[in-house]
């Protein structure tokens, strides 16, 4: 999109003058920016951990083994470094678990948000783009979604159906398009009425081409930076339902669902509902980071 | 003004009819209820006799409107599991829900607040990076995750507060704050950049110019200014809060609409998880109304748009 070299200039003093492209300023933000740095990072960690599963782990996470229940972690007195994270009430290692219940919150917060992006994006360009009575249905929409109490509407409709991964998957996916509409709606708004689409509208382009050639383009940063957030956002949420076992199902590793299992024996071995959620912590936090940095550099003005 | 709040009681009263239709369809359709009601192993005969009794068996929309119509008389039906109507269960639990609801509502206000106002008047200094780091912890944290954190730290290792029930104030101390914490990141976000647009507008050079008082200044001219749209913002945070308790009222056992919505989701109580949505659904728009109004109320600007 924009050219890597640098634009020389004659400036006719036998001086050149450099300006740096769009593109080296942004990379040059990214270099700076410390959220957005540190939040990829996280990110990255958690990736890595989701791809290499089986050869970080260095167990099987569904393999149970009843003469091993309830092994500390390491920094307890009683800890091994056989099971770093100790081992949980079925005798399963705890850190092979997390590991593995990483693939689970990245699965299910790639998912959600691509089905949610697909809804979102659909319902707020077409508001922004034709205005008007599509514009006065589509937020009629969104409010009537808004008004729907997503965590509990949720578990009812996981219950009702059975819970599964897949079934997790398709209703949060349909439930938090929301932030998508509102702001797809609100930027393909402000581009629709520059000038350069309506020229290619007066040059006789259809709609469509207006729409995913013209507009869209200019739409990718805002897509970018509301997936990250609703990626987060989905996976908070999958872990509540998993949490409330309305979500994927055991013996799955999943983070929320972790810390469920791991809820009633909490009082004598915190551990076991500490060390998934800080994952889960960990996770969204380097999401919203990467995301708010994402805006902060991608923003012709910066952080202002 | 009045046409609009006309206009937006019009708006508000066909969301609700449209939330409720979805409330009730979305529960019909996503499982054969007569199923679940039989129980399990229950022989074709007693289904059928189940679907009958209920009227299942009749098309849906037919099913609806007689919902409908005897919902709004107050008329929520029975509950299939327990034998008692189901308004009479909402009026019992919602009590423990509105105040959960109120106090998470002002514990977010009273840290947001304060907090927003104290990171506008000194940016990038470190009272601004500690309200930057608690709102961006707060969009991370699992509220779940931090209900049971407290629960081992407070209530287990300290000892100082009750962990479950709801029978004193001190045992809506650690359900307030894990749910109020996830509803502070919006409102303090708000709070501070309202307050640095307003900071920075003419109308404060001018008082500072005239010499008045910084305190006058920073309550008086600025923070009223401010806080107008986080009216809205708190109305909607307190629609979502409600919603959200379900997951908080079954970590701290408070026996209220949340914890009765996943008692019933989980015995399969269709009326009553029905009715809870569409309660809930209805507070959340008259929530947003009433903000809509009290918005347009203190700022002209709004009603003419």
């Amino acid at each position: 999109m924009t050219p890597t070299q640098q634009q020389q200039f004659d400036s006719g003093l036998g001086l050149d003058v450099v300006f740096p492209t769009p593109g080296q300023i942004m990379g040059q933000r990214m270099k700076t920016h410390k959220g957005f740095i540190l939040g990829g990072l996280m990110v990255l960690i958690v990736f890595m951990m989701a791809i290499f599963a089986p050869y970080i782990a260095g167990h099987d996470p569904y393999q149970q083994d009843l003469s091993k229940r309830m092994i500390s972690p390491i920094w307890s007195e009683k800890g091994t470094w056989d099971h770093p994270l100790g081992t949980d009430n079925m005798g399963r290692d705890y850190f092979a678990r997390l590991v593995y219940g990483s693939r689970i919150s990245l699965l299910i917060g790639f998912s959600c948000m691509a089905i949610a992006a697909v809804i979102g994006i659909s319902l707020g360009l077409t508001a922004g783009y034709f205005g008007g009575l599509a514009d006065y249905i589509v937020s009629f929409i969104i409010t009537v979604r808004l008004a729907l109490p997503a965590v509990l509407v949720a578990v009812a409709v996981v219950a009702l159906i059975g819970g599964s991964t897949k079934v997790v998957i398709m209703v949060l996916g349909c439930l938090i398009w929301d932030r998508f509409a509102v702001i797809l709606r609100a930027t393909t708004q402000q581009i629709r009425a520059m000038d350069y689409v309506q020229a290619a509208q007066a040059a006789g382009c259809s709609v469509l081409w207006l729409m995913i050639r013209e507009i869209m383009p200019n739409l990718f940063n805002s897509i970018v930076i509301v997936a990250t957030l609703e990626i987060g956002r989905a996976i908070l949420l999958e872990a509540a339902l998993s949490f409330l076992g309305m979500g994927v199902q055991p013996p799955i590793p999943s983070w929320g669902l972790m810390i469920s299992e791991g809820k009633d024996l909490m009082l004598f071995d915190p551990y076991l509902v500490t060390i998934p959620g800080v994952a889960l912590f960990f996770l969204v936090l380097g999401m919203n980071l990467f995301g708010d940095g994402l805006r902060d550099v991608t923003s012709p003005e910066g952080r202002s | 003004m009045l046409i609009y709040t006309l206009k937006r009681l019009g708006l508000a009263i066909i969301v609700m009819i449209t939330v409720s239709m979805i409330s009730f369809m979305l529960l019909r359709v996503s499982g054969d209820p007569a199923i679940s009601l039989a129980g399990e192993g229950a022989s074709s005969a007693e289904i059928e006799f189940v679907r009958e009794q209920y009227g299942f068996d009749r098309p849906l929309i037919i099913q609806y409107f007689e919902w409908a119509g005897r919902a709004i008389q107050g008329d929520l039906g029975n509950s299939a599991y327990v034998k008692q109507s189901v308004a009479q269960m909402l009026r019992e639990r919602m009590g423990v829900t509105m105040t959960l609801g109120i106090c998470s509502l002002t514990f977010a206000m009273l840290l947001a607040i304060p907090l927003g106002m104290l990171a506008a008047i000194r940016p990038n200094t470190w009272i601004d990076r500690l309200a930057l780091s608690i709102s961006v912890m707060g969009q991370a944290m699992p509220s779940f995750w931090f209900g049971l954190i407290l629960i081992i730290f407070f209530g287990v290792y300290l000892r100082w507060l009750p962990i479950s029930g709801s029978d004193t104030w001190k045992h809506f101390v650690m359900p307030t704050i894990a749910l109020g914490y996830y509803a502070t990141p919006a409102i303090m976000r708000l709070v501070r950049s309202g307050m640095l647009e307003v900071l920075a507008s003419d109308h404060i050079r001018t008082a500072r110019a005239k010499g008045l008082r910084w305190p006058k200044i920073l309550f008086k001219h600025t923070l009223r200014n401010a806080i107008i749209p986080v009216v809205a913002v708190a109305a909607v945070q307190l629609g979502f809060m409600l919603g959200g308790s379900i997951v908080i009222e079954a970590i701290f056992a408070l026996n209220g609409l949340g914890n009765l919505a996943w008692v019933s989701i989980s015995r399969s109580d269709l009326p009553v998880v029905q009715a809870i949505v569409l309660f809930l659904s209805i507070i959340y728009i008259f929530l947003t109304f009433m903000a809509d109004i009290f918005n347009a109320f203190l700022d002209p600007r709004i009603r003419s748009s």
